[in-house]
């Protein structure tokens, strides 16, 4: 009885005690960044090497170079298990520690901060996902969506069918399938496609699977029934596993399936074994360990001892897309700080770091990611900067670059976006910016 | 020894039907009520927006979900269903129409949420228990596809998102991402509390007794003159239109942004979760319910950090998810009725305090 209601009490204790804000612990004289990632539940698979990429490219920052330009990095991480309120209850719990940007990986999320990022002046990168219309900085001058969107991957992928059938003339009569995860995130590729079907007249069906999407059996049967030329896939976790192994379940042939740059990792192909040989993902950055910056990695940070991960799996997409992710960060830091200082820098210090970054290919070339990823130039109109998009694919032991840089549909793809950013911005009660003013 | 209800007498019968008829007891609720309502003098805006705002808002869920499944006795899976249709009917209609008073928007949406909760409950006149458990359950998966695949819903956003407009309230912004955390938390308080109000008093009245009649034994209840259809339906409607209030709050005052997939089969279990460990049957229980599954997983996550163990974010999120787990189990079996029968029971030991029997 007694233990009983000491439990109890300890409970309500616990219950009133318990949202606490934990100490503040980054001290002023480092940059703060918050880091949601999920590195349980359904999504881990793709959430901890992402996690692990991010992490230990700061963690050489600061062994190697003691920070950017001198001033150390500090990051915390936040479980959201990809859940969109948990990814909230981060946010706020983490924003306080004057953040000086913001990483969501995850759509969801992404929408939920959007409209937070101009009040609590914390600049929100979602790299290649989130709202594909703040891609326009006249509208969301707080959001950065580079180096490439969604829409425009999803007209490379098409461009890179059409180089496949040999013109873009030829998708006449073709059938694409579009499977998508039933979210925010799964469906933002679907108004281009459906202009592009319109365009170059291929047949577009679009296939709906639900979250998680480890049930996908109908979603199969339809695509056995439909026989389609070419799938694209749209899935994020443990639904790319499900798709690619229901795929060669059907004796569907891989090099005609691509999955888009969140469905195309090695823990979507590694479950499905040889099945999964010739499948097609789209990346805007090369697989692998074989760049300046890995080796720089391993001596620095998993010599040391002081790896967020494996060693092994250093050198995966994903984790290479943490790299990548945390290399965008921390240059958009390093150019703001050209104007304010070698300091730690506010959140509205970082933004203008974002829309002037301009990182050349002798920038990379010095990082040590030459040929790693594309040059990238931010402006204050285009957040975007519409980054073209290589293709890989799995041999069933490791992925392959197998094209080059397939330019995106500017052209197509900027006027909707234009569109697309009046209409959300003016959902949020937005104005648009004059940007020839902005310096 | 202070809380003693020795020599207060009831003169009138509307002193005997207070809702607190022990005068203790009425005043910590109006203190409890009036910090509350202080609340955003001085907490911090983490506080107001992960902490107490989601509080708010499930609590009116969970009231919702109490008077079907506590009062009426009706199991029901369909919650996160009909708060689906609150908020894209709160959505459609503060788009469609501006000018209408965000209160007005929420009140109606409810009334929508309630409509529907009527059409999935005619099923209840004919299956009962876990059949209708099952059959709520269709509600569950047909109206948020219905919501996911029509695009009409979310105004033919691309993504499928709903986004809260901005609007203003007596000149002040209470919705959209311009209005500040505490105007937020205070709209919900009033509406929790108003709503709150209502509850307990139909429970106390004619409805719940009806309704209490036809859980205890329907048969019976039929037999003294309670109609089955008419009883059923109206709790199916009454707890709808809160749950689809609550669904509005939700996205209005709490996410400002959402899609379907937050109103997918988990918010209904969780909000089913709150009424049992809460206690069903019990408006107090709801609060406490919503507390417990709110509160406890932040503590959890929190704790680890406030006590200086620099765990990392995956065994954290294991160990809070082993550590709640082992709480519910251990709170269902010292108490199968909830929290509410816990604080009943202490009331009960307070009352003869210092000289228990």
């Amino acid at each position: 009885m007694n233990v009983k209601r000491l439990l109890i009490g300890a409970l309500a204790g616990a219950v009133i005690a318990g949202p606490m804000a934990p100490a503040v612990s980054a001290q002023p004289k480092e940059i703060f960044i918050p880091l949601l990632v999920y590195r349980t539940g359904p999504f881990a698979p793709s959430g901890v090497p992402i996690a692990n990429g991010f992490v230990d490219y700061f963690t050489m920052l600061n062994e190697r170079d003691g920070g950017i330009n001198g001033v150390k990095v500090a990051w915390e991480e936040c479980e959201t298990q990809y859940a969109t309120d948990k990814g909230v209850e981060c946010y706020e719990r983490l924003k306080g520690k004057s953040a000086a940007l913001v990483n969501p990986y995850s759509t969801g999320i992404t929408y939920q901060l959007i409209p937070k990022a101009a009040v609590d002046k914390v600049p929100v990168f979602s790299m290649g996902y989130g709202m594909t219309a703040s891609a326009d900085g006249r509208w969301f001058p707080w959001v950065f969506n580079f180096p490439t969107t969604y829409w425009s991957q999803a007209s490379a992928v098409i461009r890179y069918i059409g180089q496949k059938e040999g013109g873009l003339d030829n998708l006449k009569g073709k059938k694409i399938a579009h499977i998508f995860h039933n979210s925010p995130y799964g469906k933002e590729a679907n108004p281009t496609l459906e202009d592009l079907a319109r365009k170059y007249g291929f047949e577009l069906t679009l296939l709906a699977v639900d979250s998680p999407g480890q049930e996908q059996k109908s979603t199969w049967l339809q695509v056995r029934r439909l026989n389609p030329n070419w799938i694209f896939l749209s899935g994020w976790g443990v639904m790319n596993q499900v798709a690619i192994k229901e795929a060669a379940s059907i004796n569907y042939p891989m090099d005609h399936f691509i999955g888009n740059w969140w469905s195309s990792s090695d823990a979507d192909v590694i479950p499905t074994g040889d099945g999964a040989k010739g499948y097609i993902g789209a990346t805007f950055h090369a697989p692998g360990t074989g760049f300046k910056v890995h080796q720089d990695l391993f001596k620095h940070v998993y010599d040391k001892g002081k790896g967020a991960g494996e060693k092994v799996r250093v050198g995966e997409v994903l984790y290479n897309r943490g790299i990548v992710n945390a290399m965008f960060s921390a240059e958009a830091i390093r150019t703001a700080m050209t104007k304010f200082g070698n300091k730690p820098l506010t959140g509205e210090q970082v933004r203008w770091g974002f829309e002037n970054l301009n990182l050349t290919e002798q920038r990379l070339d010095q990082l040590g990611m030459k040929g790693f990823t594309h040059p990238v130039k931010v402006t204050c109109e285009d957040h975007e900067g519409a980054g073209p998009v290589m293709f890989e694919q799995w041999d069933g032991k490791k992925w392959n670059i197998v094209s080059d840089w397939i330019p995106t549909m500017r052209d197509i793809v900027r006027p909707k976006l234009e569109a697309a950013a009046v209409e959300e911005g003016k959902k949020l009660g937005y104005t648009m910016r004059d940007c020839s003013k902005e310096k | 020894m202070i809380y003693r209800e020795a020599g207060q007498f009831k003169h009138t019968y509307a002193s005997d039907q207070a809702i607190f008829p022990i005068v203790q007891d009425r005043w910590i609720v109006l203190a409890l009520l009036a910090a509350a309502f202080c609340v955003p003098l001085v907490a911090t805006e983490y506080w107001l927006q992960a902490v107490l705002i989601p509080f708010l808002v499930y609590s009116l869920a969970a009231l919702g979900l109490n008077l079907l499944t506590g009062y009426a006795g009706q199991l029901s899976l369909g919650t996160g269903g009909f708060m689906a249709v609150g908020a894209y009917s709160a959505f459609k209609l503060a788009t469609g129409f501006p000018w209408l008073p965000i209160i007005v928007v929420f009140l109606l949406a409810g009334l929508a949420a309630a409509l529907v909760g009527l059409l999935f409950g005619v099923p209840s006149l004919r299956i009962k228990g876990f059949y209708l458990a099952v059959a709520t359950l269709a509600s569950q998966f047909f109206l948020v596809w219905l919501f996911n695949k029509v695009g009409w819903f979310t105004n033919y956003a691309s993504s499928g998102t709903i986004t809260a407009p901005p609007r203003t309230l007596l000149g002040v912004m209470v919705t959209g991402p311009e209005a500040t955390a505490g105007v937020r938390y205070l709209t919900a308080l009033a509406l929790v509390m108003a709503f709150a109000l209502i509850a307990k008093n139909l429970v106390r009245g004619r409805v719940g007794r009806c309704w209490m009649a036809i859980r205890d034994r329907d048969i019976a209840a039929e037999i003294i003159g309670i109609r089955p259809l008419r009883t059923k339906l109206l709790a199916f409607s009454v707890s709808s239109y809160y749950c689809g209030v609550a669904g509005a709050a939700l996205v209005f005052l709490y996410y400002g942004s959402a899609e379907t997939l937050a109103f997918d089969i988990n918010l209904s279990f969780l909000v089913l979760f709150m009424v049992i460990i809460g206690g069903l049957g019990s408006i107090l229980g709801s609060f406490l319910g919503a507390a417990f599954i709110v509160l406890v997983p932040i503590f959890l996550t929190n704790a680890p950090e406030a006590a200086g163990l620099g765990l990392p974010v995956a065994l954290q999120k294991q160990l809070e998810l082993m550590v709640f787990g082992g709480l519910i189990v251990f709170f269902l079996i010292v108490e199968p009725h909830g929290l509410a029968r816990l604080w009943q029971i202490s009331k009960e030991k307070l009352r003869l305090w210092p000289f228990p029997h």
